[in-house]
């Protein structure tokens, strides 16, 4: 398996308080990778590290190794409006921007110069509405508002919004605790399908679903990262008793 | 001190003896804890309190209102049947120079229907005074008597007493909207007044504005003009300029300190901002007349120009600077109600800041920004001060920004300004503007309060 | 992954170098965009410099005054006409003839009758007065020669600040060459002093601008204040209390809501034509009076008041309203004993935000009337009186040059009073967010 990010020993403090303690974890391409825990454990500001949104929030300081493809992307010369097209990101809450459906795909090819012509533009934002599943429901109203549409269909457009700058890792956190069980089970699917082209790693706070999209699960508690492994071995035969005391909800 | 003098102080004293009364009245109701009574003594005192000085305090403030009005009715009725008037002289006149102190000359009556005019202002008022205080002592007594015999065991006092006060501060909360339309109907009345003797149509789309030789109303249409569309184009001309740059100044500090600055910069600049906004504005004014103006002036000599000393420019400069926190705060506040994630998903998509900002917190947040400019404007078309100070008088229709404008608060207050005669022409065309100012920068608050709240709920 | 196609490398390439000189225009249009905030913020704040720096600079001029030392005879049969000393005769004696004949004395070679005029011209009425008031405080000075410092004219006082008056016409300059030549002597030798002009902070308006003070405009302001204070104050808090606590949801507490926020943004001119044709027509209130122009700053302050109680109120926890209500106290006793006094504070900040704005205000009382020329200090509420914005108006409009000085200082003294009440409503709200 060939290992896509990687970190190794990342601290994390927002202010004085330390938000992550040493976190070492391998992300294989091309695999979900599902990171749970009880809230506050730092898992979703794991996840912000792998593509630096945590620059965004004040006080906040990191420290340690994060790589892509061996590089690392906390290097002064890297660059992270780049970084960002190579890593993109799906948000717990849908946040389309106020603006048709067409310019929520278009945008992220618009602002990096993807698409040369309009009718390459037209095929990228068809293309990525199809992979995210979305097209056959909103083809013909391309023009209506990103919000006009439902939660479920919301989170699908900021994923189609994700892969149209083709990425080649797509952080989700949360995707899925906005929506309904339906619409829940129709981007759990996604994701699975979505895996043969990127590279994912997705944070939940269920287990199940953990468990139904996710090749390998890593466990984080208090700000720790405790197990990782396959999903399958984490869920039937963790090797700590904190991740089995977890899975089989005596906390959390 | 005279005798109505005397009634205002006595008022306090009603009021404290009457709540006196009440609450022993009350207490001797108990009899000694025996008889329970519904509310605390302290409460039948303030029922009677209420009821012993709200009406004496009514008849004051009604006396505040009408008081002056009926001396002068009576003065002017006894200063005509004196037989003292000389030819030419108004028995109305006379009481205008017995209030602004001109009735004396060296301490003698400057004429004998002066003598009888201060005479009977004199006796008006002790006989008003009289008739005042006897309307008091009895509408206070009845009202007390009223309420003592309304003092029993099951009355139920406190409630009483919160209700009036409720009704009290319901009553206050109405002042607002007696301004209001207090300020429409003074307005319309006297523009009503106006607009008999020049035509509404002359008035907006008239060019010609000259009102000053108008002097006395029958001189109306032969040399007065009153087509207000070259002090409507002035009061655009410098809104325009003080827009240019209040907008882009106002609203690129709002997303600089928003977006860029550090908490540390953010600190120390916002309240310097305020205290732009809270520099009064006949400070910018003389800072635009004294300072500004000569300056842009010399520089359009340097350069070949020809500026008016009182150029639309600088009153338009001066005025932008004004308005800049104006805009800035507001423009803020659109900026800051556009939600987080919105700009997260943005920076995650790989953009830039000025991405974020230009196309996707910008267009989020323009229906507040708009209100913001809009209010901007009002605040503009009905500054005063700075253009009284800064732009002209001559009333010019120009787009020319280095020539002298006049604006519509300009005009209001020169017309009102000086020696004023209430009926002529020149006077009621302030109201007239005045009334257009009102109505024009109404419609545009309206327009942006909506807009505002429209725009805060859809993200709430 | 080993699958790339065959030929993709070099179109990766390709976009890598297009990607990359788009990036690079994409940065410089972030910096331009970074910059353009900076200017703005930059334009703002030299705007601001520009305008104090201004003021101090022109205030430099008011701050002292020019003075010459005299020897005068203080000759009784000018001094005390009535040859009795009462105070009534004391205050009749001509003290200009005595200044203008100390002055002439320093110049024996001046003789000619216009000349001499010429020459008393430098001296200013505030030196009569002065020399008036020592007399009346001193009497047994009469007879004896006195060495006195007289206020010099606000043209003598100009030049010797070294204002020159270089390309106006010799026949329109206001000091001429002789006179210019006679103050010259006098500093050379050393009769000339500058010192502090205490008096503008202590008399009322004056045509002449080396006597003019604020005192008159001070006062003015401060009963002005007062009587807004008194209306906006108790009717701005009880109308919040009632929309905050009391008031049902119907339509017409939606239209008083609506109504008070346009309030708040008519133009303020337009509250002084309500004055105008309210209180002074309909009403026959005095012009020019303190009580009326309080009355129409008032009526304007009055939104601002009732939106920060409001906001003050409601920031207050509804526990504390359940507290009360729980122990049996009725919604009224609960708003009167708990909230209000918790929201005092807020409110008091209001408040002085409020009074802060309406002491700057000018527009309105121009339409009242305060504009008038008025040299005696108003004590009372109806006494005709102007206010310090005002007063700051009329100077910057007044033709001698020696005003312009006047007037900045004025603005100094006005910025003087916000600040203070700015700083108290800072510590007021302070105090607050610490004890909560």
């Amino acid at each position: 398996m060939k290992v896509k990010m990687q970190t190794r020993g990342l601290d994390v403090f927002y202010g004085e308080k330390q938000a992550l303690q040493s976190v070492d974890l391998e992300i294989h391409a091309n695999e979900v990778t599902a990171l749970i825990g009880p809230s506050g454990c730092g898992k979703s500001t794991y996840l912000r590290c792998l593509n630096r949104m945590n620059d965004v929030v004040p006080g906040c300081r990191v420290s340690g190794d994060v790589t892509l493809d061996g590089r690392d992307i906390y290097d002064s010369k890297l660059d992270v409006v780049k970084l960002r097209a190579r890593v993109g990101m799906v948000f717990q809450k849908p946040n389309p921007f106020p603006k048709s459906i067409y310019e929520n795909v278009a945008y992220g090819p618009r602002i990096h110069g993807i698409a040369r012509t309009k009718s390459d533009l037209d095929e990228l934002v068809r293309q990525s509405l199809r992979k995210a599943g979305l097209l056959e429901e909103v083809e013909s109203r391309l023009d209506e508002s990103g919000t006009s549409l439902s939660g479920g269909q919301q989170q699908r457009l900021c994923i189609a919004r994700a892969i149209a700058v083709s990425p080649e890792v797509i952080l989700m956190d949360e995707p899925c605790s906005a929506l309904d069980p339906i619409a829940t089970a129709r981007v759990e699917e996604l994701i699975d399908e979505l895996r043969e082209q990127f590279t994912i790693v997705i944070v939940t706070h269920s287990m199940q679903q953990a468990a139904r999209v996710s090749q390998r699960t890593a466990f984080f508690h208090l700000g720790s990262l405790v197990e990782v492994g396959e999903t399958g071995k984490i869920f039937t035969n963790p090797a700590e008793k904190r991740t089995q005391d977890y899975i089989t909800g005596r906390f959390g | 001190m005279d005798v109505i003098g005397w009634l205002w102080l006595g008022l306090p004293l009603l009021a404290g003896a009457a709540y006196w009364l009440g609450q022993r009245q009350a207490l001797a109701l108990t009899d000694g804890g025996r008889v329970e009574i519904h509310s605390l003594p302290q409460h039948y005192g303030q029922l009677v309190l209420v009821w012993a000085a709200l009406p004496p305090l009514l008849i004051l403030f009604a006396w505040l209102v009408i008081g002056s009005t009926l001396v002068d009715a009576y003065t002017v009725a006894a200063v005509e049947s004196s037989g003292l008037l000389t030819e030419g002289q108004s028995a109305s006149a006379i009481v205008v120079d017995v209030h602004t102190g001109m009735a004396e000359i060296d301490g003698a009556d400057a004429s004998p229907a002066h003598g009888a005019a201060q005479a009977a202002i004199a006796r008006a008022r002790g006989m008003f005074g009289i008739a005042l205080a006897a309307l008091v002592a009895v509408a206070g007594g009845a009202g007390l008597a009223y309420a003592r015999r309304r003092i029993t065991p099951e009355l139920r006092a406190r409630n009483q007493v919160e209700r009036i006060l409720t009704a009290g501060l319901m009553a206050c909360s109405i002042v607002a909207i007696v301004t209001t339309i207090g300020i429409v109907l003074s307005l319309f009345f006297e523009a009503i007044r106006f607009f008999e003797l020049t035509s509404p149509i002359e008035f907006f789309f008239g060019t010609e504005w000259s009102p000053q030789t108008a002097m006395r109303s029958d001189q109306v249409g032969s040399s007065g003009r009153f087509g207000a569309v070259p002090v409507f184009a002035g009061t655009l001309l410098i809104t325009s300029i003080a827009m240019s740059i209040a907008i882009p100044v106002g609203l690129m500090s709002a997303i600089y300190l928003a977006f860029y600055a550090g908490s540390a910069t953010r600190i120390w600049v916002k309240p310097v901002l305020e205290i732009i906004a809270g520099i009064p504005t006949v400070v910018w004014g003389s800072f635009a007349a004294l300072t500004l103006g000569p300056k842009i002036r010399g520089f359009g000599e340097v350069v070949g120009l020809d500026v008016a000393s009182e150029s639309a420019l600088a009153a338009g400069i001066a005025m932008g600077v004004m308005i800049i926190p104006f805009v800035s705060s507001l423009s803020d506040d659109a900026l800051n109600a556009v939600p987080r994630s919105l700009r997260e998903g943005s920076l995650a998509m790989g953009a830039t800041d000025s991405e974020t900002i230009r196309r996707v917190i910008l267009p989020a947040a323009l229906p507040g920004i708009v209100g913001a400019f809009l209010l901007a404007i009002s605040r503009a078309v009905g500054e005063t001060m700075i253009v009284v100070m800064a732009a002209g008088l001559a009333a010019n229709l120009t787009a020319n920004p280095f020539a002298a404008v006049t604006t519509v608060t300009v005009q209001i207050v020169t017309l009102l300004v000086g020696d004023q005669e209430f009926d002529s022409a020149k006077t009621l065309a302030a109201f007239a503007l005045g009334l257009t100012l009102f109505f024009v920068t109404l419609g545009l608050n309206l327009v942006a309060l909506t807009v505002v709240r429209r725009y805060r709920e859809q993200y709430e | 992954m080993s699958s790339d196609g065959a030929g993709r490398p070099e179109r990766r390439e390709e976009v890598e170098e297009r990607a990359d000189r788009r990036l690079r225009r994409r940065y410089a249009s972030e910096r331009a965009f970074r910059t353009a905030g900076l200017v703005a913020i930059a334009f703002s704040l030299s705007a601001l410099g520009a305008l104090l720096g201004s003021i101090v600079l022109d205030a430099t001029g008011a701050l002292t005054v020019h003075s010459v030392r005299l020897e005068l005879d203080l000759d009784p049969a000018q001094l005390d006409p009535y040859g009795d000393r009462s105070p009534d005769s004391l205050a009749s004696g001509n003290a200009a003839a005595v200044l203008r004949s100390g002055l002439a004395s320093e110049f024996p070679e001046v003789t000619g009758r216009s000349e001499k005029r010429a020459l008393g011209e430098l001296l200013s009425v505030g030196a009569s007065y002065d020399l008036l008031d020592r007399i009346v405080a001193e009497p047994e000075l009469l007879g004896s020669r006195l060495e006195f410092r007289a206020l010099l004219s606000d043209d003598a006082d100009l030049a010797l600040r070294g204002e020159t008056e270089e390309g106006v016409d010799e026949a329109d300059r206001k000091l001429s060459g002789a006179q210019q030549a006679w103050l010259a002597s006098l500093s050379e030798r050393g009769r000339i002093e500058n010192h502090w002009n205490l008096r503008f902070l202590t008399t009322g308006d004056s045509r002449d601008p080396e006597i003019a003070g604020v005192q008159g405009a001070i006062r003015g302001s401060f009963l002005t204040l007062i009587v807004t204070l008194l209306l906006s104050f108790p009717l701005g808090v009880a109308a919040a209390i009632y929309l905050e606590e009391f008031a049902p949801r119907n339509r017409l507490t939606d239209l008083i809501e609506v109504n008070i926020n346009n309030l708040a943004a008519v133009p303020s001119i337009v509250f002084g034509l309500l004055g105008l044709a309210v209180f002074l027509n309909v009403f026959g209130l005095p012009r020019s009076a303190p009580l009326v122009g309080g009355m129409v700053l008032g009526l304007m302050t009055l939104p601002t008041v009732i939106i920060a109680a409001r906001a003050a109120l409601s920031a207050v926890p509804p526990s504390i309203r359940e507290a009360a209500l729980g122990v049996g106290a009725s919604p009224t006793q609960a708003v009167l004993h708990h909230v209000v006094p918790q929201a005092l504070p807020g409110i008091l900040t209001g408040t002085i935000i409020g009074m802060a704005r309406a002491l700057g205000e000018t527009a309105p009382l121009l339409m009242i009337g305060m504009v008038a020329f008025i040299v005696d200090l108003p004590t009372g509420p109806t006494d005709p009186s102007t206010v310090l914005p005002v007063q700051i108006y009329l100077w910057a409009e007044a033709p001698e040059r020696a005003f312009a000085a006047r007037t900045a200082a004025a603005i100094l003294v006005l910025l003087g009073f916000l600040v203070t009440m700015n700083s108290v409503a800072v510590w007021v709200r302070r105090r607050f967010e610490s004890r909560v």
